[in-house]
């Protein structure tokens, strides 16, 4: 069974989304990052990213990381950040009762993108 | 083949071709990112056709209630009408009555259309003076209970547009709006969920319609509308709202002046400072703001992390 199926698919997704974004707009390290952004589509992008850390279908490949996270890179989007978002993930999903095990195959699948989303 | 029509054009879809790659293969700029249906950034808006289930997974249900879907997960069976979001058609109305309310600088407006309009109350239409000068106004009426389409208008010092319709517009005159537009409005369905309304002045005009939408369609939840105001003329409805809740057990008003002269049987405060007041916690609850860009900005995060879920609030910033 893959990953993403035994996290729960897409209602795991649905179940994460609301905990792991008031995470992210709370957390002062990265929040700035989501500033000005229309609350309601950025809901939508979240969705898009637990599906990808989740090893769930997607199809963003390495050069859309690049481009998407381009203009945040360019405001200073560095390790520190990534290393933000990869744990307010871990305290999501922690929160919703996944085992260490798995929320260690988690991180490992954001850690593919650290280089894209930075722009290394 | 079956088709997808846009923008006038019939396009050949092949069978295992979605939507969205339907109109890229023809040379149509559609946006697009994550083309797996989760992303949200391709959504539009089918005219007419069936749309299958799971091109409308996990959208807002304001959104999947007219008809918006997402093309890139989107195989329909047969042919598929389809335009952008935001295109929205014109049309002329007839302005049959205008009226000061609450005797201070707010102006109601009730427009007959003169080609049938399809709207959901709390949504805007686009309001023209002339070509080159149009605003957005949102709808206090309700398509199954009024004949006419009636607006709130509150005048803006030095305002193009409010400066005009208060000195000029009349009844008779004909003029042009534009169909309606929004998500911000009531979906049957949920009946024991409760609702949360906020709104700071003329933001009481779409959710004046979303609550007796809501009660039309026999809302059985808790309904509580927090309208907002620096003086007590600015709450404009008053009478109309008491009397409606008297109606409704379960429909409560609580008008809020933020400025010195406070009512006796009125809240002192801002409205954002009432509602979390009463209300700490609203896991479950679905959530409404309209007004005040400031106050529907704060309001929105302030609702979600007393637990709403992000897709059920529902924002109008009257920007
Ligand atoms: C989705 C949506 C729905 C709306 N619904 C309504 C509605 O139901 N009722 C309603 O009265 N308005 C509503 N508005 C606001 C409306 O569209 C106009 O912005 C407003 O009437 C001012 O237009 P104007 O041409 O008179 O002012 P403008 O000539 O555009 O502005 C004059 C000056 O006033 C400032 N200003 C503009 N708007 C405001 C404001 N609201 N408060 C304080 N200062 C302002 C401007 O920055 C400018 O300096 C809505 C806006 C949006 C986006
Ligand atoms: C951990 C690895 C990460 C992955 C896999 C990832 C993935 C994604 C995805 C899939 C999107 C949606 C793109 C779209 O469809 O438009 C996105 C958008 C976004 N990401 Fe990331 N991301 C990561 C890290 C980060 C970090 C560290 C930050 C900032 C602290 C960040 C901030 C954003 C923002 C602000 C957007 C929205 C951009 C917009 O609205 O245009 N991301 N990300
Ligand atoms: S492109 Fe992301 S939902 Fe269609």
């Amino acid at each position: 069974m893959s990953l993403y199926d035994q996290l729960g698919g897409e209602a795991a997704v649905n179940a994460a989304v609301d905990i792991f974004y008031r995470k992210v707009l709370q957390d002062d390290r990265i929040s700035r990052f989501f500033d000005g952004v229309d609350m309601a589509k950025q809901a939508a992008k979240q969705k898009a990213f637990l599906t990808m850390a989740f090893g769930g279908p997607n199809n963003y490949t390495g050069e859309d990381m690049r481009r998407g996270h381009a203009h945040l890179v360019a405001q200073g989007l560095n390790d520190s950040h990534f290393d933000a978002v990869v744990e307010n993930l871990a305290a999501t999903l922690k929160e919703l009762g996944v085992s260490d095990e798995l929320i260690g195959q988690v991180a490992a699948v954001a850690e593919t993108t650290r280089n894209d989303v930075l722009g290394k | 083949m079956p088709k997808v029509i846009y923008g006038g054009q019939a396009l050949e879809r092949e069978e295992d071709q979605s939507v969205l790659d339907c109109l890229l293969a023809a040379g149509v700029d559609a946006p697009y990112s994550c083309r797996s249906g989760t992303c949200q950034t391709c959504m539009m808006r089918a005219v007419s056709g069936e749309v299958p289930e799971r091109a409308q997974a996990g959208l807002k249900d304001v959104y999947a209630a007219q008809n918006y879907f997402l093309p890139c997960v989107c195989y329909p069976e047969g042919d598929l009408e389809i335009t952008d979001p935001g295109d929205v058609g014109k049309l002329p109305a007839e302005v049959t009555s205008v009226e000061s309310l609450g005797g201070g600088d707010i102006l109601g407006i009730r427009l007959k259309p003169l080609t049938p309009l399809d709207y959901r109350a709390g949504q805007f239409i686009r309001f023209f003076k002339d070509e080159h000068l149009a605003r957005n106004y949102s709808l206090a009426s309700v398509p199954a209970l009024d004949d006419e389409l009636s607006l709130h208008v509150r005048k803006v010092p030095g305002g193009l547009m409010t400066g005009w319709l208060f000195d000029h517009l009349k009844t008779g005159d004909t003029v042009t709006i534009t169909e309606a537009a929004g998500d911000c409005l009531y979906v049957s369905g949920k009946p024991e969920q409760n609702l949360l309304l906020i709104g700071t002045g003329t933001g009481l005009a779409p959710l004046y319609g979303i609550i007796r939408d809501a009660l039309y369609n026999s809302h059985r939840g808790e309904i509580r509308l927090y309208h907002g105001s620096v003086t007590p003329e600015g709450l404009y409805l008053d009478a109309a709202l008491r009397e409606l809740a008297q109606q409704h057990p379960n429909f409560h008003y609580i008008p809020c002046v933020s400025g010195d002269n406070v009512p006796a049987n009125a809240r002192s405060g801002m409205v954002l400072d009432g509602v979390f007041a009463d209300l700490p916690k609203l896991n479950g609850w679905r959530v409404f703001l309209c007004g005040h860009p400031e106050m529907v900005k704060s309001g929105t995060r302030k609702a979600f992390f007393a637990g709403a879920s992000m897709n059920e609030i529902h924002a109008d910033a009257f920007t």
